[in-house]
């Protein structure tokens, strides 16, 4: 295929409802901004000079299209046909700079001059790191400091490239708190700070626009199913935790009824509150982070503390949109645990000579374990897994 | 006919003098037991109205001195259930100020929105107020509080639109919350109030209570005849971390309303009485 697939641009939902999910909680002192941010996005990406801009990017700078590549071995594995789709290949290593991009050029449309992000695994960091150096913007990432520990590498590239990260929270701090900190440096700084949130989560347009964004990824997958494999696949699979890679590749499927959307959790150590972060699959309804989604809280509505050997994944709540997808039967959920994506990462790796990132593990592990059908999977290999090695190799043997 | 928020009315008239004094409290810090005593404590030092916060895991509109502050309050058993149980502990002790209970929508909707509005107005709450419910979201709230007998307060900010400041205002059934700088709790000056209350008061009659960044008593001095109260929160969660809770919650109000003979009155609640400090 030429060029990089076309965003799937949509309407924003009203109020950002996704059914009962979705919506805008936020302080006040956001609430114009977040009004202006919807306005500017509707307005950005119905304008033709906007999407050359950025396809331009994410052809000439980032590598659209990225492959989608056979995986002849993992596919004798499985049993099946397996497709890859190779958003590891993207410029810096994750599916998390088409979000990156996007948002930059629209601050810049904006006229904000500072931008703020929060990171988990340190993909949306380093994403973000780069379309500021790239595009000439001041950079404060928010990173908790277990993160930051398990991400060295990520940190200092953000480093390197002009940005400054701030340690959030205790020792044990992880993207839930990153993400609390960037939204009180957002509502500190709004006038000339623009936020770049990193998942389809968040107030209302945030789910929307990244998902907008992120649908790239599906609209090319789609296209390259037909043209290389010569149909659509049976089943789709991402992993999830907040769930911008999955709402990505879904999107182009949603219309296709006979297509099934799976997507994978961070099942951890195990069920317990605490030691997962399968928000849709062991949650329950709560407002986090500015929407109503699938959260992990006590029954007092305090958000739980989570695991995941996959940083990314380690986050109490998804976006909306998955939790009406799953409401709504279109999309359905599954969590696999630390040692099944351990297991599929080692496996991907001597297979087909791909690193994959820990949280793109937890969706290959799941495309092993379908039983149902005979037909093509595809897969979104979402991120590689540069920055993982010292947490694979670190590990004890189990 | 008496309306939720007429006891709100009257304790912030509108005199054009100095504005009256609302602290703040953060429930269950430093530990749950507490928490009806500083109301008290907070009530004889001269609060004219007192906020209860009810401690959050993610509490986005806070800086760092209630995080932690709600962090411990949480760590030590604090709970939606026991903060009321506290409200209603202070008022049969005789606490008789306004309590407007501060919260974030989450620990609120697992309670049961309707539920939760019922359990506070019976603990003796007597309003709302709930930074992360925007106007767009408010009607469900809107509609429980109001069966309950409660009030609602609105929040505006420095970056609110003028059409907004009017929506929020005639919305406000208790006090409208002026932020007053683009920020979180506790850090920085009220630099953007003053020219804030300005635009609300064109638009409204409601009361008017200034807060973020306020902790001396020269600032409320310097809000005459523009507030009708101001909240003062970080300042009064550091004095209830002492080592006497209660007297420096009572010195700290006594001192922001320019009324030190009330840091020694006849104490109430449990704490000693101190003859200096």
């Amino acid at each position: 295929m030429n060029g990089p697939g076309r965003l799937i641009v949509t309407a924003p939902p009203p109020q950002g409802r996704y059914g009962e999910f979705g919506g805008s909680f936020v302080p006040e002192t956001v609430v114009p901004a977040l009004q202006e941010l919807e306005a500017a996005a509707v307005e950005a990406l119905g304008d033709p000079r906007f999407l050359a801009d950025f396809y331009g990017l994410e052809a000439g700078y980032a590598g659209r299209p990225t492959p989608l590549h056979h995986a002849r071995r993992l596919s004798e594995r499985a049993g099946r046909p397996v497709w890859l789709k190779r958003e590891d290949l993207l410029h810096t290593g994750a599916h998390k700079l088409n979000n990156a991009l996007g948002q930059l050029l629209l601050a810049k449309r904006m006229g904000k001059r500072r931008i703020v992000a929060e990171t988990g695994a340190g993909q949306h960091g380093l994403a973000t790191a780069t379309a500021c150096a790239l595009l000439s913007m001041e950079c404060v990432v928010y990173m908790g400091r277990e993160d930051m520990r398990r991400q060295a590498v990520n940190v200092a590239k953000m480093n390197l490239l002009g940005a400054r990260v701030e340690p959030v929270g205790d020792p044990a701090a992880t993207l839930k708190d990153a993400t609390s900190e960037a939204i009180r440096d957002w509502v500190t700084n709004v006038r000339d700070t623009h936020y770049v949130i990193g998942s389809v989560v968040g107030p209302h347009p945030y789910p929307w626009l990244v998902r907008t964004l992120q649908s790239v990824i599906g609209s090319e997958a789609r296209a390259q199913m037909l043209e290389l494999a010569g149909r659509l696949p049976e089943v789709v699979v991402a992993s999830v935790g907040g769930g911008s890679n999955a709402i990505g590749i879904f999107a182009a499927f949603l219309e296709d009824s006979d297509v099934k959307l799976l997507g994978v959790e961070a099942g951890g150590r195990g069920p317990e509150p605490g030691a997962h972060g399968a928000s849709l699959g062991l949650g329950t309804p709560g407002v986090l982070h500015g929407s109503r989604s699938y959260i992990l809280q006590d029954p007092d509505g305090q958000v739980l503390p989570t695991h995941s050997i996959s940083a990314g994944l380690d986050y109490p709540g998804v976006g909306p949109e998955h939790a009406n997808l799953m409401a709504t039967g279109r999309a359905s959920y599954v969590a696999l645990d630390d040692r099944q994506a351990v297991d599929a990462f080692h496996l991907l790796t001597r297979l087909e000579g791909i690193i994959p990132a820990l949280e793109s593990s937890h969706a290959v592990a799941a495309a092993l374990r379908l039983t149902d059908g005979k037909g093509p999977i595809l897969v979104c290999l979402s991120g590689r897994g540069d920055k993982d090695l010292e947490t694979v190799l670190g590990r004890e043997p189990a | 006919m008496s309306s939720p928020g007429d006891a709100i009315l009257a304790a912030l008239p509108r005199s054009g003098g100095e504005p009256r004094v609302c602290p703040y409290l953060m429930a269950g810090f430093p530990d749950p037991e507490t928490t009806a005593d500083l109301l008290l404590a907070a009530e004889a030092g001269g609060g004219a109205l007192i906020e209860v916060g009810i401690p959050h895991s993610d509490p986005l509109a806070d800086g760092p001195t209630i995080q932690a502050a709600g962090r411990q309050a949480l760590a030590r058993g604090m709970t939606t259930r026991v903060a009321l149980a506290q409200v209603a502990k202070a008022r049969t002790r005789g606490l008789r100020v306004p309590v407007v209970c501060m919260t974030y929508l989450n620990p609120v909707a697992q309670f049961g929105l309707q539920e939760f509005c019922q359990a506070a107005a019976a603990a003796g709450v007597d309003s709302l107020l709930v930074p992360d419910l925007p106007l767009e979201e408010m009607d469900e709230l809107e509609g429980a509080a109001s069966r309950a007998g409660l009030a609602l307060c609105t929040m505006v900010a420095p970056t609110t639109p003028d059409r907004r400041l009017a929506m929020a205002a005639a919305r406000a059934t208790g006090f409208v919350y002026c932020v007053s700088r683009t920020g979180v709790t506790g850090t920085g000056e009220p630099t953007e109030g003053a020219a804030l209350l300005e635009r609300v008061r064109a638009l409204s009659d409601r009361p008017l209570v200034l807060g973020f960044g306020v902790r001396r008593r020269a600032q409320v001095v310097s809000l005459s005849g523009l507030a009708d109260g101001v909240a003062v929160g970080s300042r009064l969660v550091e004095a209830a971390g002492e080592d006497d809770p209660s007297a420096a919650v009572r010195e700290v109000v006594a001192e922001l309303c320019g009324r030190p003979e009330l840091t020694r009155g006849p104490r109430r609640g449990p704490a000693p009485d101190r003859e200096a400090r």
